[in-house]
């Protein structure tokens, strides 16, 4: 048995106690809030139980709902999309680097892994995306810049196949006569299912999460913004008034601190409710992907 | 002879046709590695040209170090150096500190079920956006309704502090959100160490009459170092990137707090598309490039020495 000291394992066991309440208790103070009545909110602030119990701000919600169902679908939208174009660029890329007789196999190799060393930063790519390719205000902006083929990914695919995969089993398939794409589909991917579904899971959730392209690519055409992006709208407005006291703009045209938090619960939701399912490869993705990513 | 040669080449121009469809295969990936990638690479040169969009990226006249200059010239240049490299220092610290500490406390835990729930609830603030985690935070630092500000301060008798607005403790604040945030992930790497340490070796330790503290430290510890060492490894090839969310978006982009939260990132970010100063942009963009390549660079090359498998080449 690990650490025979009693003390010292109900110490810690005591501090884990604390730790795990850290990391939740602040979630069911957004959600407290969120059903607290505007006035008790204003008179004690933020609390973890509800003064006054209310459903203003989801009743509320519920009458406008249209601007966010319209972010939530364009997250998911998004989501879904974006993981899989990106799977599948994954895979074709990831398959013929695994070829041991691919020609050319390694300097294809090193393009990929240089851009995990060395990348351009901020001002070229921003520059590139908007003033080559006039990604701005488009959905592309959303899919394409940083999120659609990770290096990192590919290279941990290629292994996977290459310690997985047989090469036998990929040359008998080959002499039954199928081409290299029908190999790829009927031979490669249902024996690389585990590390598809674990990087197709890295993919969706860096997508759902995403709010950086949102900012920095949708100037005008906000009805592209998904759930993160309309949230930080609301946020940098309420900063803005903080700092500077803009008389066009009134305190009253935003949304209620319940209704913020009532927003913010239900952007949360699906993954909250998603998580219990996903807990498992998302641990793993984490460890195997571990020390490189 | 002429004829084998022949034979040769067309048995080899036959052999290549063989690829094209897996080249045809890699082409989307390859293109997308070129304009997400190595265009901004070659992008970098932009920090010798003093651009102007109305003629144009590549038409834009050279300026020589000119962008350096009027970096250098100014006291940010100094400030959001010195505050990307503390904060990576500090966060490098703590934070691998905290993960092992979370680390041994898992391995602590008897009960099956709380051991497993522990487990998956420390991961969900790394689940997060950083739009989500600054609400969570305003809700703590709200001036007029925050949780600190209207629950907490109050019960030490301490009036309230408008936080948005005070630089000075920001280190802190944006410390603990990091913390918070990224704790589950080290601790998770480091357990998943701990697992395959044979607990055979704290039963013979506990024998032969050692306490905690000399099991942690001959056994736990020596298991854990080249995990740690890795893990340090790899976050100081990092140390001249920050989180531009943490750093942008959790202080609300408050003016008032640039002294303390202004990093690499949020300068050149700022600079690009809210000040239009692109030439200091572009300048302090390229520093952040070759500097964090020099740092990736060397980092893995210590990797590789100490663990070939754990380093990325």
């Amino acid at each position: 048995m690990v650490y025979s000291n009693k003390i010292f394992r109900f110490v810690m066991g005591f501090i884990m106690l604390l730790l795990v309440l850290a990391c939740i208790l602040p979630f069911f103070l957004l959600i407290a809030s969120s059903f607290t009545s505007e006035i008790a909110l204003a008179q004690n602030g933020y609390s973890f139980i509800p003064k006054e119990f209310s459903l203003a701000a989801y009743k509320y919600i519920w009458n406008v709902k249209g601007n966010i169902l319209r972010a939530y679908g364009m997250s998911f939208f998004i989501t879904g999309v974006g993981t899989t174009i990106s799977v599948v660029m994954t895979m074709l890329f990831a398959y013929p680097l695994s070829r041991q007789d691919l020609p050319g196999r390694k300097a294809l190799s090193f393009i990929v892994f240089f851009t995990m060393l060395f990348n351009g930063g901020f001002v070229p790519t921003y520059l590139i995306y908007s003033k080559i390719f006039h990604i701005t205000d488009t959905v592309w902006a959303l899919i394409a810049p940083y999120l659609l083929m990770n290096a990192f990914f590919v290279i941990m695919v290629r292994t996977y196949i290459n310690s997985n995969v047989p090469n036998e089993v990929i040359e008998a398939s080959m002499i039954d006569g199928s081409s290299e794409i029908h190999t790829l589909i009927k031979v490669v991917v249902p024996m690389s299912k585990p590390i598809i579904g674990t990087i197709a899971l890295m993919t969706a959730i860096a997508y759902w999460n995403n709010w950086t392209n949102g900012v920095y690519f949708i100037q005008t055409k906000r009805e592209l913004y998904g759930i993160q992006n309309y949230l930080n709208s609301i946020l940098s407005n309420i900063a803005f008034l903080q700092t500077h006291s803009d008389p066009s703009i009134k305190i009253t045209d935003l949304p209620s601190v319940s209704i913020r938090m009532a927003l913010a619960v239900i952007a949360l939701l699906p993954i909250l409710m998603a998580y219990p399912f996903f807990q498992k490869s998302f641990t793993k993705g984490i460890t195997i992907g571990a020390v490189k990513g | 002879m002429k004829e084998t040669k022949s034979e040769k080449k067309k048995l080899s121009f036959q052999k290549m046709r063989r690829y094209i469809p897996l080249y045809i295969m890699m082409l989307p990936g390859l293109i997308y590695l070129i304009v997400n990638n190595y265009m901004p690479m070659a992008g970098l040169a932009l920090a010798f040209k003093k651009v102007n969009y109305a003629v144009g990226l590549i038409n834009s006249p050279w300026s020589g170090f000119q962008n350096f200059n009027f970096l250098f010239r100014t006291s940010d240049a100094f400030l959001f150096f010195r505050n990307t490299i503390l904060y990576n220092l500090a966060f490098i610290f703590l934070g691998n500190l905290l993960g092992v500490f979370v680390a041994i406390g898992l391995d602590c835990i008897r009960n099956k079920f709380f051991k497993k729930f522990s487990q998956v609830i420390i991961l969900i603030p790394f689940l997060l956006s950083t739009v989500i985690i600054s609400y969570i935070v305003f809700a703590f630092l709200s001036e007029k309704n925050g949780f600190m500000n209207m629950s907490i301060l109050p019960l030490f008798g301490i009036e309230p502090i408008s936080w948005y607005n005070k630089a000075q403790y920001w280190p802190v604040i944006l410390t603990v959100v990091y913390l918070w945030m990224s704790f589950g992930y080290s601790s998770i790497l480091y357990y998943s160490t701990l697992i395959g340490i044979d607990k055979s070796y704290y039963e013979a330790a506990a024998v032969d009459g050692a306490g905690v503290w000399s099991q942690i430290r001959y056994i736990t510890l020596p298991a854990l170092r080249p995990t740690i060492i890795i893990l340090i490894l790899i976050a100081v090839g990092r140390i001249c990137y920050s989180d531009f969310g943490l750093f942008y978006q959790v202080p609300m982009n408050s003016g008032l707090l640039y002294s303390t939260t202004q990093t690499i990132d949020t300068y050149v970010y700022r600079g690009l598309t809210q000040l239009n100063d692109i030439g200091r942009s572009t300048a302090a963009g390229f520093l952040q490039s070759v500097l964090g390549f020099i740092c990736v660079f060397t980092a893995n090359t210590v990797v590789s020495k100490i663990d070939k498998e754990s380093s990325l080449f």
